[in-house]
């Protein structure tokens, strides 16, 4: 087989062997380490490494466990269809009215608060729900409410706001980059064959543009689940999820074995969500088709 | 002339692909040489090969007399012109002509007269100074031509040089360098799937078929004694008319249906002579529309038009002859006082059996 | 039309917390809550006095540095490799380099933390924490690499070789300049990406925090709020600064390779 190799093929192994190696270090293998652990049980300030299923008969015995995962996929799968639905609208905004020439100019804008001062901006949230915040004060002044409004700082709804703000530049450049790669003429062909502008859409655009939305739905669920600064911050005692659990179990409890079981089943249950997407999604394509 | 180039029994594999086949080939000093053939042919392969960006699967390359097996591209005595130009855009006009000189060991004073001369040779004197990018497709080539000459190559390598160009700079660009070439009289072997460009710029042409050599001949033979059916098919326009053959000493005694009998030397067999079924080519341009008082012909025949495609200097007729399921085209000069035939006119058409090659 | 209302609205909405930011940051009031009342700069020359932040920016600087020159070298490496012929798991290898982009943070974490901690003993430092920003910011370099190294026409560094340079000199001489508009960006994304990472920061800080470890403690204190607020408009004015230079090299380093902006860091 290695003798087959062109020697531009050997150059290229040798170039991608140094991230590939670093990725197999730091990602590969700490993975590996978690799953281990997940088998192990914490005793005291040592690890006891005989096998057992303890860990995972707890996470499944104690409700809280399963209370905070569902209130975790409930609020990830709910950021991913706020950020996905709203996102659409602006990804074709700018791949179809944006002239060429101003669309780097659009992205640039909607990724720059991507980038800025993650914490600080979750953090301003709060000062915009908050009971004296600027949506509050705003009401309050123009006489629509005459009491603050309570049921959008420290609970669930906080929490999907906040995260639907960060995570829709994640939403939008993947549609845009498939929306990008339809051929306009197609869209021309359906019109010229009798289809309404709408119609076009429907049975055109959207279906062409769905591996962006996928990609979209998968890039913004999948990291939502880790995320544990938010609920922190925003949800208050009844807005907290299952990565602020792992985050208490590594650097306070100090059960590192817990943790990482609940780690994996935290990451199992995403991992199940989205085949079970991307399957459903293949099928209801190929059904069209 | 002595022998410059000696490809001996080369073959390339890509994985499975077999993308050149037993390939041997000798190209002479001062050789404008052509490798001619339609896309994925092993046409630009075989180039690289000689330019040393790819290795050979078994075989040898030859160059001067020395095996070039383990010799980079960087130390083969070859320099190319690449189908894209690959002039360095961050490089000004005389940088990038001057790029192969950096370890020559000129001076800089020597290093700028070189690049004035090789500037001046391709037309573009005074132009040293622009950057890369403001160029013109047909001054990017020029541009590639220089730096590549500069160098004093043994062979240059040109892969597809005009395809990126216009039809009128096409045709201008064919002549210079057909032109450059006879300045400097270094081997050139040009990559085209134009076989007019081939024919009019080379001393020898191979046809490419597959990653094989499908016949390599100078390209008055190619044209006139194509060795098969698909050279014949690719270069230029040929009616193919099945009749029956049935040999004799000297060649065969030929039916063309249609058309009527005739005798046909063995040189006109390319590929022996044979009894039986037979494949006749007939070049539209050996075919004429018999016009009233034009010289008798060797041969004549009813025929009926059926299309009729004016181009100007010439008009393209197909006519129906009878037995023939197939028109038969025909190429006529539009001569003075010549009238356009109408579809559906009777006329008469001149063959003549010399023109004619049998498969 | 409605279209174009509905796209200026969410803007909006994107920059709603960045517009806040300076608003508070200039605010005479240490209640970070409407109204305003007065304009002040006693925030950023309470910035100025604070030892503890001055080591925390200085920690991060420094990790964010490493990070911009590894992730950017390992990046180049698989651009590179990406753009030249495919081998046998291509695809795989490069979406394995790639996985970061999309695997929940505190998973990498707390991975990083076992592995680093429980199996390999070693402390943490700030070198663990570039370790990690390296791998979560290499596909980011890999992604805005990319369009550097594809976008050059590979008879470039081909040409070069045939003009008589070597392997090495044809990359340095040709390609390195062409793609350098490209590394540059990619250096100053993956520094402001390492610069505000807090979520791996937390877990794999040592002895010395980084600034984000740092402000989310200065968070829970309603009296430091208003400096965090000053702190966080300069960070944003760095950051915004940063990215457009960024951009504005991918952009010229795509025009300069001959190619066409296709658009968008991803």
């Amino acid at each position: 087989m290695a003798a087959r190799l062109s020697a531009e093929q050997k150059r290229g192994i040798g170039l991608v062997a140094a991230p590939f190696s670093y990725a197999i270090m730091l990602l590969a293998v700490p993975l590996l380490a978690i799953v281990l652990f997940s088998f192990w049980t914490q005793d005291f300030m040592d690890v006891d490494t005989t096998f057992t299923l303890n860990n995972y008969r707890e996470i499944v015995e104690k409700p809280i466990y399963f209370s905070l995962l569902q209130r975790s996929l409930y609020v990830s799968l709910c950021v991913t269809l706020v950020t996905v639905v709203l996102a659409y609208p602006v990804a074709y905004f700018v791949s179809f009215k944006v002239h060429p020439s101003r669309k780097s100019l659009w992205l640039f804008l909607i990724t720059i608060p991507f980038w800025t001062s993650y914490l600080i901006r979750v953090f301003l949230w709060k000062v915009i729900l908050g009971y004296n915040g600027v949506i509050n004060s705003g009401l309050i002044n123009l006489g629509i409410i005459e009491e603050p409004l309570t049921f959008i700082l420290y609970n669930v709804n906080a929490v999907i706001i906040t995260l639907a703000h960060a995570f829709a530049p994640f939403a939008i450049l993947p549609i845009f980059v498939a929306l990008e790669k339809i051929d306009r003429s197609l869209l021309e062909a359906a019109q010229d064959l009798g289809e309404s502008k709408l119609m076009t859409f429907l049975r055109v655009t959207l279906p062409l543009s769905m591996p962006g939305l996928v990609a979209a739905v998968l890039i913004v669920f999948i990291p939502t689940i880790g995320d544990y600064v938010t609920p922190e911050l925003m949800g208050g005692a009844g807005g907290k999820l299952i990565a602020n659990m792992i985050q208490v179990q590594f650097l306070q409890l100090n059960n590192a074995p817990l943790g990482a079981a609940i780690a994996i089943v935290a990451m199992l249950s995403v991992t199940a969500i989205s085949l079970l997407f991307v399957f459903l999604n293949r099928r209801w394509l190929r059904g069209r088709s | 002339m002595s022998e410059l180039i000696k490809l001996t029994g080369v073959q390339k594999y890509y994985g499975d692909y077999h993308a050149l086949r037993d390939i041997n080939l000798t190209i002479d000093q001062g050789e404008f040489f052509s490798l001619l053939g339609p896309s994925g042919c092993g046409k630009t392969t075989l180039l690289r090969t000689i330019a040393g960006f790819e290795g050979v699967s078994s075989g040898t390359v030859m160059i001067a007399g020395r095996d070039m097996a383990d010799v980079p591209p960087n130390l083969r005595p070859t320099n190319m012109v690449f189908q894209s130009y690959a002039i360095f855009p961050h490089l000004s006009v005389a940088e990038n002509v001057a790029f192969g000189l950096r370890k020559s060991g000129m001076s800089k004073a020597d290093k700028a007269t070189a690049v004035d001369e090789a500037l001046t040779m391709v037309g573009l004197a005074g132009y040293g100074a622009r950057a890369a990018h403001a160029l013109s497709g047909g001054q990017r080539q020029r541009v590639a031509l220089a730096r590549a000459l500069i160098l004093k190559p043994k062979v240059l390598l040109l892969d597809e040089p005009l395809s990126a160009l216009d039809k009128k700079m096409r045709e201008h660009m064919q002549v210079e360098l057909i032109r450059l070439q006879r300045a400097v009289g270094i081997t050139f072997i040009l990559v085209t799937h134009d076989q007019e460009e081939a024919l009019v710029m080379s001393d020898r042409i191979a046809v490419m078929f597959e990653g094989e050599i499908g016949q390599l001949a100078d390209p008055e033979t190619l044209y006139r004694r194509p060795n098969s059916r698909r050279v014949a098919e690719f270069i230029g326009k040929m009616n193919f008319i099945n009749g029956t053959a049935s040999a004799t000493d000297e060649g065969a005694k030929v039916l063309v249906p249609g058309l009527g009998k005739c005798t046909i030397p063995a040189e006109q067999f390319p590929q022996g002579v044979t009894t039986g079924e037979v494949a006749i080519g007939i070049r539209p341009e050996t075919l004429a529309i018999l016009f009233e008082g034009d010289k008798a012909p060797r041969h004549e025949a009813e025929a009926v038009v059926d299309e009729v495609v004016y181009y100007g200097d010439m008009t393209y007729y197909d006519v129906r002859v009878s037995e023939v399921e197939k028109p038969l085209t025909i190429a006529m000069k539009n001569l003075i006082g010549r009238p356009v035939l109408d579809v559906g006119a009777k006329t008469r058409i001149a063959w003549d059996e010399r023109s004619l090659v049998v498969f | 039309m409605k279209l174009r209302i509905y796209a200026l609205a969410y803007l909006l909405f994107l920059y709603a917390p960045i517009i806040l930011l300076p608003l508070f940051a200039f605010n005479d009031g240490t209640i970070i809550a409407f109204p305003l009342s007065g304009f002040t700069t006693n925030w950023f020359a309470e910035l100025t006095e604070n030892k503890a932040l001055h080591a925390a920016v200085r920690n991060s600087l420094f990790i964010a540095l490493m990070t911009a020159i590894f992730s950017t070298l390992l990046g180049m490496c698989a651009a590179r490799a990406g753009a030249m012929a495919n081998f046998p798991g291509k695809r795989g290898i490069i979406g394995f380099v790639m996985l970061p982009l999309v695997l929940p943070e505190i998973i990498v974490a707390v991975s990083l933390l076992v592995i680093l901690r429980q199996v390999l003993g070693v402390n943490l430092s700030n070198w663990t924490i570039i370790a990690a920003h390296v791998l979560i910011c290499t596909p980011f370099c890999i992604a805005i690499l990319n369009g550097a190294f594809q976008n050059l026409d590979p008879s470039m560094e081909e040409a070069a070789l045939d003009l008589g340079e070597s392997r090495w000199s044809a990359f340095r001489l040709v390609t390195l300049p062409l793609v350098m508009p490209g590394i540059i960006s990619s250096m100053l994304i993956a520094f402001t990406i390492s610069l505000d990472e807090f979520i791996i920061a937390f877990f794999l800080t040592g002895t010395n925090p980084t600034m984000p470890v740092y402000i989310w403690g200065l968070l829970r204190f309603p009296a430091s709020l208003p400096v965090v607020m000053a702190l966080g408009t300069l960070l944003v004015a760095l950051s915004i600064i940063l990215l457009t230079i960024a951009e504005l090299l991918r952009r010229r380093g795509i025009k300069r390779a001959g190619g066409t902006d296709k658009g968008g860091f991803l």
